[in-house]
């Protein structure tokens, strides 16, 4: 490996409207080289390649490419292009309906007619030069999406890229693809090609990268090369904990482990999105699933609310056998969900907050059985008083609110079906500290009066103070329940990240 | 994808999508003519038949491929009937104004400008200004129904000499004709508007397969999002292609005053559904970027025919023939459907 820089970013800056998304971050990627881009949710991953393939325009910040004198002045993806820099998606951004070799070459020919003989036979040479399974007159649909995805990798080699960035490239690919596909990538850094990989599979970035950056909150947190930094610090890092801070932090409030009766217990569940799993949890009891982003605790959920398709497993609740395959038979059994996208999943935005407030309840109850108005405006404003709901009245169009009190209304919404069993996913995303707390209090409330909850989030001390009983999953598998003595950030980490420590 | 799969470099390619659709049109109108030389005999033996079928549906072969192209490039243009009766109708206006030798192609430049000046219109709204292309059209088709209603509210029929031997104009070809009963023969005869039609059908077919603007278009169908990250202008692809399918209404509504020289307010009242239905019998699909003119010439073909054995047939009655239009219609579409749905699975057990 030479160690050349091909790609050099200096001081990014990236502000939105209320948002610093990148605040001084440096990159570098030399030639040859495969660097990993790690990072948590939000913390500057994509802003930052976008920044370089030119969708989004720098503050502030300087890129030089192939360590060049001039900057690189990048305003559009084809700018990007031009100099060098090519990206392949997660979602594939070629057409299915084309053949493969022209999906290879349309858009950057020069001339009007097409020549399909030469088309063929150059797109066939690099099929072949870079091993890709695929033959040049096939419809690119009729490939599996590896090959597609090794079909848009093609196009960018052939086009003389230096700079080859792979956003998730992995997420929907099975373990034979990844593999086809790694060694794609080894065969082009043997070229000198720099590729950038964004990914959050931890054994994946171990398997086929040379370096490390990791962002947290916009800002860098360092670069690494991959023999000097090990899984389990690379967790810390990427969740801004140093492990010797780790072991002091102190748990707050008074948890709930609850009673003894099982509320609800599912046997080897699975769904479309989610490999089988265990589970079961007590009354009054608030447990908490974690683990990183992709790693299925969101999936996992969905499963238990019957949010996607359920494909197996068996579930009782308090005691009866019932089958859960749809949001509504969950309801029926008592159990609540406050999704994780909040502005996709949850609010209704032009609906009231009093509207939104009843809506499940209307569910349940059927649509032919409707509240009558007073009740309506009762049960709205007992919540909106009960939770504190910060709107000018609950006929405010809940868009209107601030996330907090958006995801107050949510909650609201759920409390008002006094569900036996409320699952909350990622309830204190992207709002303030005050009413975080506010959550997690309410959360240990809701538990002293016996209802079981099951809290995720992405920050750990979070689910330290509220869950006695922690479910830790890594790529998409269970692979610690954690307890007592063992709810420590550095133990949940260590869990996390497993194996080798 | 396993490694035998990888060995058939050389061997045939399985059919692309569009390929298998249009293969299945073609083999649908091969089986029912073929039905119809054998239970009804008679017209259906001579080579005439086809040649009618060809005369009498000139213009709607081509507005059903203007509409191919905008719906390859996920588009639809519902104005083409419009455009068609307001070009009747305005040439058959001038062509009763002025006798003069120069007349014909100052008709001819009359019905491809009106035409193209739809085609700019909308191209502009439904590409830089993205209007629903189905609204967009829906106005363009008002808009000329009532320009036609404004020129003339009654029929005005060509009175122009020169015009009307053109209509008269026949292409003879005495080898493909047959002797009648009295011992002529009587040689096949074929439109000038069903030979204009016939090349409309091939350029556009060469044009789609082999220049860089039809590739473009399926593209643009095939994933809007995608055409633009490989560097296509989705805007002026989609632009022109609405520029093409309006300067081609322009010359089937000339092909139709051809076959029938008088400017009518309701002349070609529907056409656009049939040109719908033709494109999709052929294989086009809605959602944009599979289909192939030489499918909707052939989708053409298939509702003529079934027009044709229904008038044949003692079940004579327009609603017959409906029926049977939308029958196939139907089938097609969910034949379309299930291929389709078992390719995808068999690539998902690829």
């Amino acid at each position: 490996m030479q160690n050349e820089a091909i790609l050099t970013m200096r001081g990014i800056v990236k502000q939105f409207p209320g948002t610093m998304a990148l605040n001084d971050v440096d990159f570098t990627l030399r030639r040859g080289e495969i660097h990993a881009l790690m990072g948590e949710n939000g913390a500057g991953k994509s802003t930052l390649i976008k920044v370089l393939t030119g969708v989004y325009e720098k503050d502030d910040g300087a890129i030089w490419v192939e360590g060049g004198e001039a900057e690189a002045h990048i305003h559009s993806p084809q700018d990007a292009q031009n100099i060098g820099i090519s990206t392949v998606y997660q979602e594939i951004t070629l057409c299915p309906n084309l053949t493969v070799a022209e999906n290879m070459f349309i858009g950057r020919t020069d001339g009007e007619v097409v020549h399909w003989r030469e088309y063929e036979k150059r797109a066939t040479a690099i099929l072949e030069n870079l091993g890709i399974p695929a033959r040049a007159k096939q419809q690119l649909g009729s490939c599996s999406l590896a090959v597609q995805q090794m079909v848009a990798i093609g196009r960018a080699v052939d086009m003389q890229c230096k700079v080859l960035i792979l956003d998730e490239p992995t997420s929907s690919l099975d373990d034979k693809e990844v593999a086809m596909l790694f060694k794609l990538m080894r065969e082009l850094k043997a070229r000198g090609v720099g590729i950038i990989f964004v990914t959050h599979f931890l054994e994946q970035v171990y398997e086929v990268c040379d370096r490390i950056t990791v962002l947290r909150n916009g800002r860098l947190v360092g670069e690494y090369a991959i023999e000097e930094l090990p899984q389990v610090e690379l967790v810390a890092k990427m969740m801004g904990k140093d492990l010797n801070d780790l072991a002091s932090l102190d748990q707050i409030g008074m948890k709930s482990a609850g009673t003894d009766e099982v509320v609800y217990q599912a046997e080897a569940l699975s769904s479309s999105d989610s490999r089988p799993f265990d589970f079961r949890i007590r009354k009054g009891e608030v447990n908490g699933f974690t683990g990183l982003l992709g790693s299925g605790r969101s999936e996992s959920v969905r499963a238990i609310f019957g949010a996607d398709r359920v494909t197996g497993g068996k579930v009782r609740v308090k005691g009866k056998d019932v089958k859960i395959t749809n949001p509504r038979e969950a309801m029926k059994n008592g159990i609540g969900y406050l999704p994780e996208d909040r502005k996709r999943d949850g609010i209704i935005a032009d609906l009231s907050v009093r509207e939104n407030i009843i809506l499940a309840l209307q569910v349940m109850k059927g649509f032919f059985h409707p509240m009558t108005k007073a009740q309506m405006r009762q049960f709205a404003d007992e919540y909106i008083e009960a939770l504190q709901i910060k709107t000018a009245s609950q006929d405010t169009l809940i868009k209107s609110l601030s996330g907090g009190n958006q995801q107050k209304v949510i909650l609201a919404r759920w409390l008002l079906t006094h569900p036996d069993y409320l699952i909350l996913d990622e309830p204190t995303r992207g709002i303030d500290v005050g009413t975080k707390l506010e959550i997690q209090k309410l959360v240990l409330k809701l538990a002293k009066e016996n209802m079981s909850v099951t809290f995720i989030s992405s920050e750990i001390e979070e689910m330290l103070r509220t869950c006695s009983r922690l479910i830790v999953m890594r790529d998409r598998k269970i692979v610690g329940e954690l307890t007592g003595e063992q709810l420590t950030q550095s133990y949940v980490m260590k869990t996390i990240a497993g194996g080798e420590q | 994808m396993n490694g035998a799969n990888n060995k058939r470099t050389r061997g045939r390619e399985p059919l692309t999508d569009a390929q298998l659709l249009m293969t299945i049109s073609i083999g649908i109108f091969v089986v029912m003519y073929a039905l119809a030389m054998i239970f009804l005999g008679g017209g259906f033996l001579k080579v005439q038949q086809i040649f009618d079928l060809l005369n009498d549906n000139a213009a709607l072969i081509i507005i059903a491929c203007a509409l191919t192209v905008v719906m390859i490039g996920g588009g639809i243009n519902i104005s083409v009937g419009g455009v068609i009766s307001l070009t009747c109708m305005a040439c058959a206006i001038f062509l009763n104004a002025h006798t003069g030798g120069l007349s014909i192609p100052l008709s001819v430049l009359l019905a491809l400008g009106i035409g193209l000046g739809f085609g700019l219109m909308m191209g502009f709204l439904v590409s830089y200004l993205e209007i629903q292309p189905f609204i967009v059209s829906l106005a363009g088709m008002f808009l000329a129904r009532g320009l036609t209603t404004m020129l003339s509210v009654n029929p005005v029929k060509v009175a122009h000499e020169g015009f009307l031997a053109l209509v008269k104009a026949k292409i003879k070809i005495p080898w493909l004709g047959y002797v009648a009963q009295n011992g002529n023969l009587i040689p096949a005869k074929l439109e000038i508007g069903a030979l204009i039609a016939i090349c409309v059908v091939i350029l556009m077919a060469l044009m789609l397969r082999y220049m860089r603007f039809g590739r473009n278009i399926y593209a643009l169908g095939g994933n809007r999002q995608s055409a633009l990250m490989l560097g296509i202008n989705i805007k002026s692809t989609c632009f022109w292609s609405y520029v093409l399918s309006g300067l081609l209404s322009g010359l089937a509504g000339y092909v139709f005053l051809m076959h029938k020289p008088a400017g009518n307010a309701s002349v070609a009242m529907r056409s656009e559904m049939d040109a719908i239905a033709a494109s999709i019998i052929g294989g086009t699909l809605l959602t944009g970027g599979v289909g192939n003119v030489i499918g909707t010439f052939f989708g053409v073909m298939i509702l003529a025919t079934i027009q044709k054995i229904i008038a044949l047939s003692p079940l004579n009655a327009s609603w017959w023939q409906e029926m049977a239009s939308g029958a196939m219609l139907g089938f097609f579409i969910i034949l379309q459907s299930v291929v389709l749905a078992n390719r995808g699975k068999r690539r998902k057990n690829n």
